[in-house]
C-alpha cells in the first residue's frame, strides 16, 4: 500500500498542470493502460515491439504536442490508431507527461 | 543413532513406529515420488510479474509458479515433443526452457534484444525465435539452446526487417514474414548447419502475423497494409505467393484497430477458415477450397483471437480494447452468435482443452483464470492468476505450427 501511495504522489508530482484535472484513481487506470494496452505493440516496458519504443530516451527528441498529436490523431500509414475517441484532453495530456518522465515504473 | 527420546525399555520400537509413520508420510507428499503424465497440464504466462504459472486441466488446479522470467509482455510458448518442457519466448529477447514436471528454469539465453514469438522444429530438436531487434530469426539447439544458425533479415542492402508470424512447416523447415520488407522466408533445416533460404518478395503491404493450416501446407499472413491476405502454398512454392481476400474491406470506413489480431490459432472448420478482419468488427468466413469470402459475421469490436473449437463447431471471438471484457461464441453450422459472455476486465487468451469440452480464458485486469463448458456455456471453475495472458496446453507439442 504504502508503494502504491508513494507511486501515485509521484504521478500527481510529474504531471502538468492541465493534467491536473485526471483523478488519482483514473491516473492509476492511465497507468495500466499505457503499460497493458499500449504495451501490446510498444511493449509493456514501452521498450518498443511491433511499434517504437516510448522510453524516455527513446522520445528524447519529441515534444510534448508531438506526443499529444500523435496519440489523438494516431498516425496515418502505420497501425498507430487515434485514441480521442476513448480519452479526455487532460487524459492524454497526462499519458504524454506520464511518458517524458514516467518516475517509478512498477 | 540414539536421540534420546526415550530411556524406557521398548522406547526403541515406539520411535522406529513414529519414524516409519514420519517417513510414509513424507514419501506419499512427496512430489519427486509422484509420478504423472503431463497430457493434462499447460502453462499460463502471467505477464507482468515475468513468471510462469503450471496448471491442469483434468481438474482445473494450479500446480507451480515459475519466477525469473523476465518481460513476458506477448509471450508465447512451445513445448517439446515428449510435452515435459515449455520453451518461452519473452519480450526481452529471453528464451528460456522450463520443466513443467519439476517446476523449475531448466536453462535461460539474452538471445537478442527484443523478441515475438518462436517455432519448435518438426523433429523437435530446433526451436526458433523471432526477433524485433536485430530482425532476422535465430535458431538453437531445443536440448542445449546453444546457437545453431544466426537469420538476419536483410531484405536490403543494410536495411533488416522485423519478424513475425513465425511458424514451423513439414520437412524440418520454419517459415516467416518480414514486417517491413514485405516478404516471406522458407527456412529449411534439413541439414542444421546448412540452412537453406527461399524468399518471396513483394507479398503485400507490412504482413503483420502468420499462420499455417493444421496440415502444413498452406502458409498465410495477414496484412495490415492492405485489405488482403498473402497465401503461400508449401505443395508449390515455386507458384510463388498469392493474394487472397482482395478488397475484404472496400465497402466499409476502416475502424481504429487498438490491438493488432492475431493469426495463430486461426479458426479452420471443415472446409471454411473463420479470421479475424482489420479494422472491422467482423469474422470473416472463407472457404479454403476457393480462398473466397463467403461471410462476414458482425461482432462485438475488433476481433483479437478467432479460435475454433477442436471439433469445429463453434468458434470463439475475444477483442481489443475497449471491448476487450467480452467474449462471443459463434455457432459454425448457423454462422450464428449463440453467446456473449461478459468474463471481466481485458480478456487477452483463450485456449480450449485437447478435445474441446472446457475452455480457460485469461482476465488480465481482475487477475484470473475463468474455465467454461464450452457446451452449456457456464462457467466452472476461477483460478487466481497475476495479470494472465497467453494460456498454453502440452497439446500443442503435437500440432503443426503450434
Amino acid at each position: 500500500m504504502p508503494k502504491a501511495l508513494l507511486y501515485l504522489t509521484l504521478c500527481a508530482l510529474t504531471a502538468s498542470a492541465s493534467a491536473e484535472a485526471v483523478t488519482a484513481q483514473r491516473q492509476s487506470e492511465l497507468h495500466n493502460l499505457v503499460h497493458q494496452d499500449c504495451g501490446s505493440c510498444h511493449g509493456m516496458r514501452l521498450t518498443g515491439g511491433l511499434g517504437p519504443a516510448l522510453t524516455p530516451q527513446a522520445l528524447a527528441g519529441k515534444n510534448h504536442e508531438f506526443l499529444f498529436i500523435t496519440i489523438s490523431e494516431g498516425r496515418a500509414g502505420t497501425p498507430m490508431p487515434p485514441w480521442k475517441m476513448l480519452l479526455t484532453k487532460p487524459e492524454i495530456e497526462w499519458i504524454a507527461d506520464y511518458l517524458k518522465s514516467p518516475g517509478e515504473t512498477p | 543413532m540414539d536421540c534420546g527420546l526415550s530411556e524406557k525399555p521398548g522406547g526403541n520400537t515406539v520411535r522406529q513406529f513414529f519414524l516409519l509413520i514420519m517417513l510414509t508420510v513424507l514419501i506419499g507428499t512427496a512430489p519427486a515420488a509422484e509420478l504423472r503424465g503431463t497430457g493434462d497440464l499447460g502453462v499460463v504466462v502471467q505477464r507482468a510479474s515475468g513468471q510462469l504459472l503450471v496448471v491442469e486441466h483434468s481438474n482445473n488446479t494450479r500446480l507451480a509458479e515459475i519466477d525469473g522470467l523476465g518481460d513476458l509482455s506477448h509471450a508465447s510458448v512451445v513445448f517439446s515433443r515428449d510435452q515435459r518442457f515449455a520453451y518461452v519466448f519473452g519480450r526481452d529477447g529471453g528464451l528460456t526452457k522450463v520443466d513443467i514436471l519439476t517446476g523449475s528454469i531448466v536453462k535461460r539465453v539474452m538471445q537478442s534484444g527484443n523478441s515475438i514469438g518462436g517455432a519448435i522444429s518438426q523433429d523437435g530438436k530446433l526451436v526458433a525465435v523471432s526477433n524485433y531487434e536485430p530482425g532476422g530469426v535465430r535458431i538453437f539447439d531445443a536440448d542445449t539452446l546453444d546457437l545453431v544458425a544466426d537469420i538476419s533479415a536483410e531484405y536490403a542492402p543494410g536495411k533488416v526487417s522485423k519478424t513475425v508470424g513465425l511458424v514451423d512447416a513439414p520437412g524440418n523447415r520454419f517459415v516467416f514474414s518480414l514486417y517491413e520488407g514485405d516478404q516471406i522466408w522458407i527456412v529449411d533445416m534439413t541439414d542444421p548447419q546448412r540452412p537453406d533460404i527461399k524468399r518471396f518478395e513483394d507479398i503485400g503491404k507490412a504482413p503483420y502475423d502468420a499462420l499455417i493450416t493444421p496440415d502444413g501446407r498452406y502458409y498465410i499472413a495477414g496484412l495490415f497494409g492492405e485489405d488482403s491476405l498473402a497465401l503461400l502454398d508449401l505443395w508449390h512454392p515455386e507458384q510463388g505467393v498469392r493474394k487472397i481476400l482482395k478488397g475484404y474491406a472496400k465497402h466499409d470506413e476502416k475502424l481504429p484497430v487498438y490491438k493488432m489480431p492475431h493469426l495463430e490459432g486461426w479458426a479452420m472448420a471443415g472446409d471454411e477458415a473463420f479470421l479475424p478482419a482489420v479494422g472491422q468488427h467482423k469474422v470473416l468466413v472463407m472457404n479454403t477450397k476457393t480462398w473466397q469470402q463467403e461471410a462476414g459475421i458482425e461482432v462485438h469490436g475488433q476481433p483479437v483471437f478467432v479460435m475454433a473449437r477442436p471439433d469445429g463447431r463453434q468458434v470463439w471471438v475475444n477483442f481489443a480494447f475497449p471491448d476487450n471484457d467480452r467474449v462471443q461464441v459463434i455457432d459454425v453450422a448457423s454462422r450464428k452468435i449463440i453467446k456473449t459472455l461478459k468474463p471481466g476486465k481485458a480478456v487477452l487468451h483463450m485456449e480450449f482443452t485437447p478435445r474441446g469440452e472446457h475452455v480457460w480464458l485469461s482476465v488480465r485486469d481482475d487477475n484470473r483464470i475463468e474455465v467454461y463448458d464450452t457446451q452449456s456455456l457456464n462457467k466452472l471453475a476461477e483460478l487466481p492468476a497475476s495479470k494472465p495472458s497467453g494460456i498454453f496446453f502440452t497439446d500443442r507439442a503435437h500440432k503443426i505450427g503450434l
